[in-house]
C-alpha cells in the first residue's frame, strides 16, 4: 500500500506499523516500547494524519492506505 | 553597600551559585544558545563549549537520510540541556502540533514557542502566540514563550503561565541590538518569572547591556554562529552575559549632565 511520508509518497508492505516505517527509514532496530534497541536516543518523532502517536504505541499502531506520516527530528534552528 | 547587595555580587562574580532557575532546573549559564546558521556540526559544537551554554534550541524538521551527524546526539553528549522551539509556525494549530512532536522525539516538555505573523519581519504573531500559551500550559508544556518587547502582552503570557517570557531586542537575525531598552526594563521589573532577552543581539555589548537592563538570561544564535570566528565569539558572549550581570548586581552609577571631579580639589600644589 502506499502512504505519503514526509510529503513524497512511499510504499511499505500492507498492514506495516508505524514501529516498521520508523525502523526502515531510520535504519534502527527498534524495541516493542519504541525506544531505539541499541539504547542510544532515537531523537524522532511521528505525526499519523496530523495526530502525534507516541512511540509507546508505534508498534501498536498500524497504518491505513492513503496515510499522511510526518516523521520529524531535531535540526538546527533558533 | 547593603548586604543583599553584597549577597548578589557574590553571587553574578561567581563566589556563589549564580544559577538560572527555570520550572525548578538550575542552569550553571544564562546564555542559552541557538543553532540556526551554523556550517558545520563540528563548528558549531566548539562554539557551543567556548560559549558555556547549558541550554540550547533546536527545531524540529522532517526527517531527512542525507542528514549527517545528530544535532540531538552532540548536545546530548556535551551534556546540553535541549529546547525545542516551533520556528516557522505562523499559527497556534502548527506551533502546538510542533511543540507536541517536539516534546515525543526529545523527551522534554521544554518548549520555545514561537508563532511568527510573516517571514519578512519574523516578528511574533501576538493573537497567535497568547492562544497557543493558553493551548500548551494547559498541556503540561513548560513555555518559553518568544514575545515582542511589549511590557502588556509579556505580562499576560506570564499569568497565563508561561515558564519564561522572551522579548525580543530586535527581528530575528538582524543584529540591530536591543531597539527599545525602556520596554525591556519594564518587562523586568514587571516580571515574576525569568526574562530572557531574545533575538537581534549582534555582538557581546548588546548582550551585556540586556543583562544591565536586568534581564535574566540572553538567547543568541545568528551573532555567534555567523561570526567570522564562531568559536571566539561564542567566548566572548560568555563573558559578556556574567560582566553585565555582575554590572546590574553592582548597581551603575547615575548619569548626570556635568563633570564630577574624582580628584579632590583640596591639597593642590600652588604654581606662583
Amino acid at each position: 500500500m502506499n502512504i505519503t511520508l514526509n510529503g513524497t509518497p512511499h510504499a511499505v508492505v500492507d498492514s506495516a506499523s508505524i514501529s516498521m516505517l520508523v525502523s526502515q527509514v531510520t535504519g534502527r532496530v527498534l524495541a516493542a516500547n519504541g525506544q531505539a534497541a541499541d539504547g542510544a536516543r532515537l531523537g524522532v518523532a511521528v505525526a499519523q494524519n496530523a495526530q502525534v502517536v507516541p512511540r509507546s504505541q508505534w508498534s501498536a499502531t498500524a497504518l491505513a492506505d492513503g496515510d499522511d506520516v510526518e516523521l520529524v527530528t531535531a535540526v538546527q534552528g533558533g | 553597600m547593603t548586604n543583599t547587595n553584597t549577597e548578589q555580587l557574590n553571587q553574578a562574580g561567581g563566589t556563589g551559585s549564580d544559577d538560572l532557575v527555570i520550572d525548578g532546573v538550575a542552569l550553571a549559564s544564562r546564555l542559552i544558545m541557538g543553532t540556526g546558521g551554523a556550517p558545520s556540526l563540528d563548528g558549531l559544537g566548539a562554539a557551543l563549549i567556548a560559549s558555556g551554554t547549558a541550554l540550547t534550541t533546536v527545531a524540529m524538521r522532517r526527517y531527512s537520510t542525507a542528514e549527517t551527524g545528530s544535532l540531538f546526539q552532540l548536545l546530548v553528549d556535551h551534556g546540553i540541556r535541549v529546547l525545542p522551539n516551533t520556528a516557522g509556525c505562523f499559527t497556534a494549530r502548527d506551533a502546538v502540533l510542533t511543540a507536541e512532536l517536539a516534546r515525543e522525539a526529545l523527551e522534554t516538555d521544554w518548549v520555545k514557542l514561537e508563532v511568527i505573523a510573516d517571514e519578512h519581519t519574523l516578528l511574533p504573531d501576538a493573537v497567535e502566540l497568547v492562544d497557543a500559551t493558553e493551548q500548551l500550559v494547559n498541556r503540561g508544556f513548560k513555555v518559553f514563550a518568544y514575545t515582542n518587547d511589549d511590557p502588556v502582552l509579556a505580562l499576560r503570557l506570564e499569568n497565563l503561565g508561561a515558564a519564561a517570557v522572551m522579548p525580543l531586542g530586535s527581528p530575528i537575525g538582524t543584529g540591530l541590538g536591543i531597539l527599545n531598552p525602556h520596554n525591556i526594563e519594564l518587562i523586568v521589573s514587571r516580571a515574576s518569572v525569568p526574562v530572557v532577552l531574545d533575538a537581534g543581539i549582534g555582538t557581546a555589548s548588546d548582550a551585556a547591556l540586556a543583562m544591565e537592563l536586568g534581564c535574566d538570561a540572553v538567547l543568541l544564535a545568528t551573532a555567534v554562529t555567523r561570526a567570522q570566528n564562531p568559536v571566539l565569539m561564542g567566548e566572548a558572549f560568555k563573558h559578556a552575559v556574567k560582566a553585565g550581570r555582575m554590572a546590574a548586581a553592582a548597581g551603575r552609577i547615575p548619569r548626570r549632565e556635568h563633570a564630577l571631579a574624582s580628584s579632590a580639589m583640596a591639597g593642590r600644589a600652588e604654581f606662583l
